[in-house]
């Protein structure tokens, strides 16, 4: 390590869990964040912070006003701009070592697996159900490992998928809601603070897989209400052994044939 | 009596769905664990709490 990085990253080397060691490993990290938006703001600004080596960010939506309640990484200077754009920029600022790749377009069940081969670790900071079961699905045929966080109103969850240790997603939600995204932010509202509680939590799950440090999210579900504070860990000892997925015998071996699950008309 | 996330509930008997229903949960965005074990979402009507079982009910929300 340079002496500006010892210099920079002297709080993480601090850390008994991370020393120089976690912090060479997340130096020539490469993690992906599906999402430029509340949870992934968050998740970029403190990875990149972090010194994450390789950073992609793969949005295809543009940054507009009333994000700007929530989604602090972008600003009134790029309203209009494409969110990836906006969050590499941001990253430079804050993090010249860091590599950005930046990723324009939608995911989808074509490009997915490309997409997250290219990394070490994957975050969903997306907003709906369905991409989220894409990237669970796509995470757990690849056997990637990935975060994933939901949040709405003053909640969410919070739960990390490593292959070989514990339930993924499609484990405990069945599939994609039949009714959709029901509410979402636009019409239930959301509050800023509480998705950058989320989102930062998956830059922790990040930072703890690449180092080794801790214990994962993995085999169990982070819950938090922040309007009364109930927040729990509940435990999920053992995958669903019928799971679609990654059951013992999956019905889903192919994205592209269920794509109608994850993007429904 | 069932534990229903920690908390003691007069609920043995009474199907997953319909306490779900009575307790007001999204089932389309919960999960649900006994003694340890996920009941798929298809076993929801059909499976009854048992006397002493203990009960996990998590809820999801999808926004980003």
């Amino acid at each position: 390590m340079r002496a500006d990085q010892i210099e920079r990253y002297a709080r993480n080397i601090a850390l008994a869990e991370l020393g120089e060691s976690g912090q060479e490993k997340l130096l020539s990290a490469r993690v992906l964040v599906i999402g430029a938006g509340a949870l992934g703001g968050a998740s970029l600004a403190y990875l990149s912070a972090a010194g994450a080596g390789v950073i992609g960010v793969a949005d295809f939506d543009k940054v507009e006003l009333s994000n700007l309640q929530r989604q602090i990484i972008h600003g009134v200077d790029v309203l209009g701009e494409y969110k990836t754009v906006s969050a590499a920029s941001f990253i430079r600022r804050l993090n010249p070592g860091v590599e950005v790749h930046i990723h324009t377009e939608k995911v989808t069940a074509d490009n997915i697996l490309p997409l997250i081969a290219d990394y070490d670790f994957v975050l969903d900071c997306t907003d709906r159900f369905g991409v989220k079961l894409l990237i669970n699905d796509a995470c757990v045929i690849a056997g990637k490992p990935f975060s994933h966080a939901g949040v709405l109103r003053f909640g969410g969850q919070a739960m990390t998928y490593v292959p070989g240790r514990g339930a993924c997603l499609r484990c405990l939600l069945g599939g994609v809601p039949a009714d959709g995204d029901g509410k979402t932010a636009v019409s239930a509202g959301v509050l800023g603070a509480v998705a950058g509680m989320l989102g930062t939590v998956q830059a922790t799950e990040a930072v703890k897989y690449i180092t080794g440090a801790g214990k994962l999210l993995t085999g169990r579900i982070l819950s938090i209400n922040a309007l009364d504070w109930k927040v729990c860990v509940t435990d999920i000892p053992s995958p669903d052994p019928d799971c679609a997925v990654c059951g013992a015998h999956p019905t889903i071996t192919s994205l592209k044939e269920n794509e109608g699950e994850y993007f429904p008309r | 009596m069932v534990k229903i996330n920690g908390t003691e509930a007069d609920v043995a008997g009474i199907t997953v769905h319909d306490y779900l229903v009575s307790a007001n949960y999204n089932l389309q965005r919960v999960a649900v664990e006994i003694n340890g074990d996920i009941v798929p979402k298809s076993d929801y009507s059909a499976r009854a709490f048992g006397d002493g079982d203990s009960v996990e009910i998590v809820g999801f929300v999808g926004g980003g």
